[in-house]
């Protein structure tokens, strides 16, 4: 299998990935060979959301994609969401403030999830439960736009209390 | 019961009781919602999971799994494995190294975590459908996985039952259950049964279920020699993986170390050592290098075991007042062939109610499947659902509220050992649920509620799980800077155990939060066992405050040897830890450790404790409950349930954190809501085979299926138990499942009594 090399835009850093496998996911691409560990594999098969990153704002399913195909995008991850100087983005706060978890595997892909689809929903994309006009965000709306990420321990209460706090800002 | 543990009980009842732990009521940390104190970590993604760890000269691992549930390897070929790049070892059993099959885990009380008699890699013999038989190590996860894929074995297939329908009738009684008889009988049950004013008698079934922890296992293994190794493992028992890895390669235990700082949700599922450490291990060791096995979400379906499926017989008789006459729980689960786990579920109904003649015990099966295990709240989880369900049935036939059919059978004391009960607020319970739901505007009627193409009903159930505690060891240091540490190897998947125990030791020793640490999650740590059984809070509560009152001692005999220290002339009676030192109780004086410390010259005092055994649970019946409310709407024509309200109400004893108590209690009652109306997993009952190994298959709930969850609890600290507390970890998912069947029936006059509740069942 011919090897690739070839440059990622991460969190605004340049990196050069050398003589990459083309099966390499978006996912193991980041974790492996980036060493950035906070996106995570639940099931690498796109049912979790565990993975989710930004790629030009929009959130995808990383672990579903091939790295290859991501060379000149920006991509954001979880370690690219606070401020340089460390302090937190709105979301991250108030998912601490919330609750919003308990073992912490899915909060990563939750948080970027809550970016791409905060930003969705203020673009005025509809979801499935919209019926005509996007309807408010909280209730239906938010949870039909979140479920794509899953939650074993069940933080999902806290998980759209934080999201409902961070979008009121 | 072992008649020992018989004459072990009736000695233990009338030995004195321990006073109530002195913080039962102590509020500078414990009993508020302090947040987690690992949460900047969790959401800025620096926490680190076993898979995230960065290894030098790391080698991967991948595994074949068997396609036969029983029988004969005749042939693997591992020629096209081999000769793809990047592939290092391939081991099937035609070259693994010998390991030794490890001790089965066991009630708890031991280091035991192995979790099954079957030879992983050491046998052409095949025991269930999904058994490893090849292991795969190359330069990166692709190849490894690539290679594995491209195993391929023939078999001669044995005969095997691998349905639970077919196997039921095959099942026997085991010797115990958890160390209690597995049938407990008074009066004439049969005849209570027929002269009554109502009776119900229905079979219910739950299907098996798996744990499903959005982390799937992983391990990273590295060996330092021959002797000692390194594992980095997704564990909730570190000290038992440690144990049992030694067994399987014949090092001593302490020369293994586990490390599982953070872990990505158990439920216990990571409770045992599963096969995939030992190979993880044996890769390495072959290899020289260090290996991470990362399980797909596949693997982890085929080599980790769930919760069994159960079919549960209640019939119950009552007088045209309520009151139980006949009470029988009875039916079958079932182990594997090559394990023993006959799971609990006859238990919550020997301690809920009152009853004149009862019949309460259980059956086990072998089937060959991948082996069972336990699964939140194990036993009470499914039991809860029959007997509640049971119980509501009743209720309609008495034309009773089945709030008040429970109140009416309410005991005094534990219906089959006749013990007092250390903490039982039942009745404040359901009186704050009641309130809380607005239970009394719900009409009796069923399928008299509708909106629009929808049926609304609300129902209710008891939940419980017992009180457990384990000896457990710890260490408590306090340093002359005035800072503190407490250590055990006990581990942390959420609960909230660093936070918590945090608060405690602060409480404890009258330190600031942010001068004391806790440490955890390392084998080679003082010991804890498992983190199951809703049991760790208050076991390393207990050990945590044995050691740090050792501690207090030295510290307070350096004190009594100094002339200039104003606590010369104090006895450890006199004293009380507080504002960062020792004080007089009564007339305040005292001094700072920080001022004891220097004075002596010494650097620190450090002091380790294990805790004994449970005497407790012997002497009193100990357990904890739940009234869980919930409202469902259930579509009239498709049959789709929603739940669209819950309120769960608590009596666990004091909670020393609202905040993670209250995500505790709705993460079990999520799961309890997946467990009524999707989970599950589907086995093909011809080959053994699950045919839903994934996430996308499996369902478990999701943000769109969860209402918002209302919990209130009592409050109440049990004077028995250390700081007051029970666990909580477990009792949230308990009648879950009756809840929402009981409003199911309550929209649509429909009983459902097989799980998952699906559209089907209501059509
Ligand atoms: S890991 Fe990508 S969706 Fe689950
Ligand atoms: S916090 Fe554990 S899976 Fe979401």
């Amino acid at each position: 299998m011919p090897l690739h090399t070839f440059q990622l835009q991460i969190n605004g850093d340049t990196r050069t990935l050398s003589n990459l496998d083309p099966r390499v996911s978006l996912l193991d691409a980041i974790r492996d060979h980036c060493g950035l560990t906070g996106a995570k594999k639940g099931c690498n098969q796109g049912a979790c959301g565990a993975c989710t990153v930004l790629v030009d704002g929009e959130r995808i399913n990383s672990c579903l994609t091939l790295a290859l195909q991501y060379e000149g995008r920006d991509i954001r991850t979880i370690e690219g969401l606070a401020e340089a100087d460390g302090s937190l983005h709105p979301l991250q706060k108030a998912f601490v403030e919330h609750d919003g978890f308990q073992c912490g595997f899915c909060t990563p892909g939750q948080i970027c999830s809550a970016v791409g689809m905060l930003a969705e929903y203020k673009a005025g994309a509809p979801s499935a439960v919209t019926d005509g006009e996007v309807g408010e965000l909280a209730g239906a709306e938010l949870q039909e736009r979140m479920s794509g990420n899953l939650c074993r321990c069940g933080a999902y209460v806290g998980i759209r209390e934080a999201i409902l706090e961070a979008a009121a800002q | 019961m072992s008649i020992l543990n018989k004459v072990i009980r009736s000695v233990v009842q009338v030995m004195p009781d321990q006073a109530p732990d002195e913080l039962i009521a102590s509020n500078r940390y414990l009993g508020r919602s302090i947040n987690r104190l690992n949460g900047p970590d969790k959401v800025t993604g620096k926490a680190t999971f076993t898979a995230d760890y960065p290894v030098a000269n790391l080698a991967h691992a991948a595994l074949a799994y068997s396609t036969i549930a029983k029988g004969r390897i005749t042939s693997i070929d591992t020629k096209a494995a081999e000769a793809l790049p990047g592939v290092i070892l391939v081991l099937t059993h035609e070259n693994a190294p010998e390991m030794k099959v490890p001790k089965e885990f066991g009630d708890g009380s031991s280091n035991d975590a192995g979790t099954t008699q079957a030879k992983i890699l050491n046998t052409d013999h095949v025991s269930w459908n999904g058994q490893p038989i090849a292991l795969v190590v190359a330069e990166t996860p692709e190849q490894a996985e690539a290679a594995a894929a491209r195993i391929h074995a023939t078999y001669e297939k044995e005969d095997c039952v691998t349905s639970f329908e077919a196997a039921i009738g095959d099942a026997k009684q085991p010797k115990a259950i958890m160390g209690e008889d597995p049938e407990v009988t008074r009066g004439d049950v049969e005849q209570a049964l027929s002269q009554s004013a109502a009776r119900i008698d229905l079979t219910f079934t739950t299907p098996p279920h798996n744990h499903n922890a959005i982390e799937p296992h992983a391990c990273i293994a590295q060996w330092d020699g021959k002797d000692d190794l390194t594992l980095y493992d997704t564990s909730q028992f570190t000290a038992g993986v440690a144990t049992t890895i030694a067994q399987v390669f014949g090092l001593k235990a302490d020369h293994v170390r586990v490390v599982a700082p953070y872990v990505g949700g158990g439920f216990g599922g990571k409770g045992g050592a599963w096969p995939y450490i030992q190979l993880c291990a044996l890769a390495a060791r072959e290899t020289g290098r260090p290996v991470r096995l990362a399980m797909t979400r596949e693997g982890v379906f085929r080599i980790v075991g769930g919760r069994t499926p159960s079919q549960q017989r209640v019939a119950i008789s009552a007088d045209d007042a309520g009151k139980f006459l006949g009470f029988v729980h009875e039916g079958v689960t079932a182990q594997s062939t090559h394990n023993h786990f006959p799971e609990q579920f006859s238990f919550p109904p020997r301690h809920l109610y009152s009853m004149e003649a009862y019949r309460i015990g259980q059956k086990v099966t072998d089937l060959s499947r991948v082996a069972n295990t336990f699964m939140r709240a194990p036993g009470e989880s499914i039991g809860t659902f029959a007997v509640e369900s049971g119980i509501d049935a009743l209720a309609y036939e008495l034309k009773m509220c089945p709030v008040a059919l429970r109140m009416r059978n309410e005991p005094d004391a534990d219906p089959v050992s006749g013990s007092p009960f250390s903490s039982r607020h039942m009745r404040k319970a359901y009186e704050m649920g009641v309130e809380r739901f607005g239970w009394k505007s719900r009409p009796a009627e069923p399928r008299s509620q509708r909106d629009g193409d929808w049926w609304i009903g609300q129902g209710v159930a008891t939940g419980t799980y017992p009180v457990y505690r384990m000896v457990t060891a710890a260490r408590v240091r306090i340093s002359a800077d005035g800072t503190a540490v407490a250590q055990t190897s006990c581990q942390e998947m959420g609960m909230g155990t660093e936070t918590v125990q945090t608060q405690h030791l602060a409480e404890r020793l009258g330190l600031p939060m942010s001068k004391v640490r806790f440490e955890y999650g390392d084998s080679t740590l003082p010991y804890a066992g498992v983190a199951g059984g809703s049991s760790q809070t208050v076991s390393v509560a207990l050990a945590v405050q044995e050691a740090g009152a050792k501690v207090l001692k030295e510290l307070l005999a350096l004190a009594q040897k100094d002339e200039r220290s104003p606590l010369r002339e104090a006895n450890f009676e006199d004293v009380v830890a507080k504002d960062e030192g020792i004080f007089w109780r009564v007339s305040g004086g005292g001094e700072s450790y920080a001022a004891i410390l220097s004075r002596a010259g010494k650097d620190f005092v450090e002091a380790d404790h294990k805790t004994g055994a449970p005497m407790e649970l012997l002497k009193y019946s100990m357990h904890s409950y739940a009234a869980q409310f919930c409202e469902v709407r259930v579509h009239a024509l498709s049959g789709e349930v929603r739940v669209q309200r819950w309120v769960g109400s608590f009596d666990t004893g004091r909670i020393l954190n609202p905040k993670m108590a209250v995500s505790q209690f709705r993460g079990g009652i999520i799961m309890g809501i997946g467990m009524a109306l999707t989970e599950e997993t589907m086995f093909d009952d011809r080959t053994g085979r699950i045919m839903n190994p994934s996430l996308a298959e499996y369902h478990v709930p999701v943000q769109a299926d969860i209402p918002d969850i209302e919990v209130v609890y009592t409050n109440e600290p049990d004077p028995h138990t250390p700081l007051g507390a029970h666990g909580i970890g477990e009792i949230g998912i308990t009648g879950v499942a009756a809840a929402v069947a009981n409003a199911v029936y309550h929209a649509t006059g429909k009983r459902v009594t097989s799980l998952p509740i699906t559209l089907d069942k209501l059509m």
